[in-house]
């Protein structure tokens, strides 16, 4: 029996998603008084991958070759399951993110796992069952769900359970299983990611503006605010469908769905589709002209008044308390 | 393309070209409405269904309205499936109206994510889809999980979340969405992809879709056994926040003062 958790990097790093998925499957580790492996795919540094030990991973299987530099979701999970398998692991542990959805499905099946997707809370272990809660209908609710299956799998939705420190010496191993070319007939050509920009699915803190702003000429204060805070930019759909901002900063029932420790609704009503999306924000405020805004029902704070006001004062506000 | 290995209904002409016909499976998931005041009976054991409108999931009438875009003009044709039982057979029709040309009802209620797609996969295998394609995640359990599942029960590539798809009939080009980017993937033979946003437009039924709906084939197939490996247990509602703390329009440096001293996440 073991842990096994696969730590996903982007451009040979982990970014902070992965250790909380590798503190996550540490302290199920801890309950079921086993050890902790992850594994690593691509080309990651001896020194990055050392850090995974200060989250508890005693051992890392180091995955390095060209063939699977960039993600290819059906080789990937081959690999991920070879080394439960190796591993004789019994629970394994992804984050869920948009690689972390198309692999969790996979490994399960190749395992014959029971798989919880969009994992909140650390697994309930008692009277022998194994339980974990998940979000569900888009956040206007949590299922507990239970595996019955012998080897389970775990995507972790990203800041839920945040990192957690457990220095260990992670001794790393190189883990060449073999790659079957019919698991790399999708083949990436060219990967396109802005390097500037804090991205909105990991971002702890989200500024995000509604169709209150009028017009794209207006996100500049938007995207001050959220870079004076190091947050990411979101917006409401008719925003993207007017493509006033680009389709991927899109939060809610049909879009992404986001949990971070501050959410900032500016100009956007809250409409339960959109509420859907963000209502597991930690802290919620809204600013918006009108009292009467279905999202003040649901904020932690709030201030009626005209964005085009309120902003660039809180602009200049945040500018002075950060001296 | 050469003709004479094909058999007739597998090939078409167009532009004096010849071009097998494409066949695309799309799976339709039956899903409450976007409004729904979700609440649960039976010691919060299950879904409250009652005077709830059920939809086409959002996700899958983007992947539907694609579907029916790379077939138009006779270049092939689109196949909805659904697991479901016989109370989703109004969701199945309206994908009909939207443009599919026919559909296949397999009748068992939906287990989990692992009984739908052995059952799509099932009955995939016995007939042979090119493309199979999926919303990027069912509204109600938001697993994202059926797609890649019915990839790997079928052995093909799977592509998760993906909004772009082209297809020149053999080699598909797509984008799927990754943090803060996108990739370009090149796929040659079968696949399965889920779409979101920015795949395609969602069609509207229009009169004649709605009217040839109800003649559209509809094939009802019986479910196969399979183990199952998770059940929701019960449902909870996430608690209710207080009452909102507001912060006068003139002094905004009290809402940082509160949300560095008193909430901490600054
Ligand atoms: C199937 C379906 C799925 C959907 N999915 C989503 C989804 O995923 N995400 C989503 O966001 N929506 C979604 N919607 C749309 C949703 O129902 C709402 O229409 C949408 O969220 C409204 O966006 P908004 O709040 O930006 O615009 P509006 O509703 O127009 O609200 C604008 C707000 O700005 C305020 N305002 C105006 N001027 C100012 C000013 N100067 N200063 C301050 N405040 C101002 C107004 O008081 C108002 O509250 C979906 C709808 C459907 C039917
Ligand atoms: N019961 C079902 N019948 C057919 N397709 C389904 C069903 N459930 C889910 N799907 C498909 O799988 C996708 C992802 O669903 P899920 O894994 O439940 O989030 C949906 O967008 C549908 O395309």
């Amino acid at each position: 029996m073991s842990v096994l958790v696969y730590v996903e990097q982007v451009d040979g790093k982990f970014k902070k998603s992965v250790f909380e998925a590798v503190s996550y499957a540490k302290a199920i580790a801890d309950k079921q008084s086993t050890n902790l492996t992850a594994i690593s795919i691509g080309n990651v540094g001896e020194n990055e991958l050392k850090e995974l030990g200060k989250y508890g991973a005693s051992r890392v299987l180091n995955v390095s070759n060209d063939q699977l530099k960039n993600f290819v979701n059906q080789a990937y999970a081959s690999v991920i399951a070879e080394a439960a398998k190796k591993e004789n692991a019994d629970v394994i542990v992804l984050s869920n993110s948009f690689s972390g959805k198309g692999l969790a499905p996979r490994i399960a099946v190749k395992l014959e796992a029971g798989l919880v997707d969009g994992a909140v809370e650390l697994p309930q272990l008692d009277g022998g069952k194994f339980q974990v809660k998940k979000t569900a209908f888009s956040g206007k609710a949590f299922a507990i769900t239970e595996l019955t299956s012998a080897i389970k799998v775990i995507a972790l939705n990203p800041n839920a359970f945040g990192t957690k420190e457990n220095a260990t010496d992670a001794a790393i191993e190189a883990f060449s299983p073999e790659v079957k070319s019919t698991d790399l007939a999708a083949i990436v050509k060219e990967v396109i990611r802005a390097t500037n920009k804090i991205s909105l699915p990991d971002a702890e803190l989200v500024v995000s503006a509604g169709r209150g702003l009028k017009g794209p000429e207006n996100w500049g204060m938007i995207e001050e605010l959220a870079s004076l805070l190091g947050a990411a930019t979101a917006c409401s759909k008719p925003v993207s469908d007017a493509d006033w901002r680009p389709h991927e900063e899109h939060v809610g029932q049909t879009g992404i769905a986001i949990s971070p420790n501050l959410y900032i609704a500016i100009g956007i009503s809250g409409a339960i589709q959109h509420l859907a999306g963000v209502s597991s924000s930690k802290v919620i405020v809204v600013i918006n002209k009108d009292p009467e805004a279905p999202f003040f029902k649901v904020a932690d704070y709030g201030i009626v008044g005209d964005a085009f006001e309120v902003v660039p004062k809180l602009i200049e506000a945040l500018k002075a308390h950060k001296g | 393309m050469q003709k004479d290995n094909l058999k007739p209904y597998d090939f078409m002409t167009f532009n004096n070209q010849i071009y097998k016909s494409m066949k695309i499976l799309v799976c339709i998931s039956n899903v409450p409405d976007t409004t729904t005041k979700i609440t649960f009976t039976n010691d919060n054991t299950q879904f409250n269904t009652s005077g709830v409108q059920f939809i086409v999931n959002p996700y899958d009438e983007i992947a539907l309205s694609r579907a029916i875009e790379l077939c138009e003009g006779g270049k092939g044709t689109v196949t909805v499936i659904n697991v479901g039982e016989v109370a989703t057979e109004p969701t199945i029709r309206k994908a009909l109206a939207i443009g599919a040309d026919d559909a296949v009802r397999i009748n068992a209620a939906p287990r989990d994510a692992y009984f739908t797609a052995y059952q799509i996969a099932e009955y995939a295998k016995s007939n042979d889809f090119d493309m199979i394609l999926c919303g990027r995640e069912s509204i109600d359990y938001n697993g994202s999980q059926v797609a890649a599942m019915i990839g790997e029960f079928l052995d093909i590539p799977s592509i998760s979340i993906i909004k772009k798809l082209d297809s020149d009939g053999s080699t598909a080009t797509v984008e799927r969405e990754i943090e803060g980017g996108k990739e370009i993937i090149s796929v040659t033979g079968k696949f399965i992809a889920s779409c979101a946003e920015g795949t395609a437009e969602p069609k509207i039924p229009n009169m004649r879709g709605i009217m040839s709906a109800r003649t559209k084939p509809l094939q009802v197939v019986e479910a196969k056994e399979i183990a199952q490996l998770s059940k929701v247990q019960q449902f909870e509602t996430p608690p209710p926040r207080g009452a909102v703390k507001l912060v006068p329009a003139e002094d905004p440096a009290k809402l940082i003062d509160l949300l560095h001293q008193e909430a901490k996440v600054i």
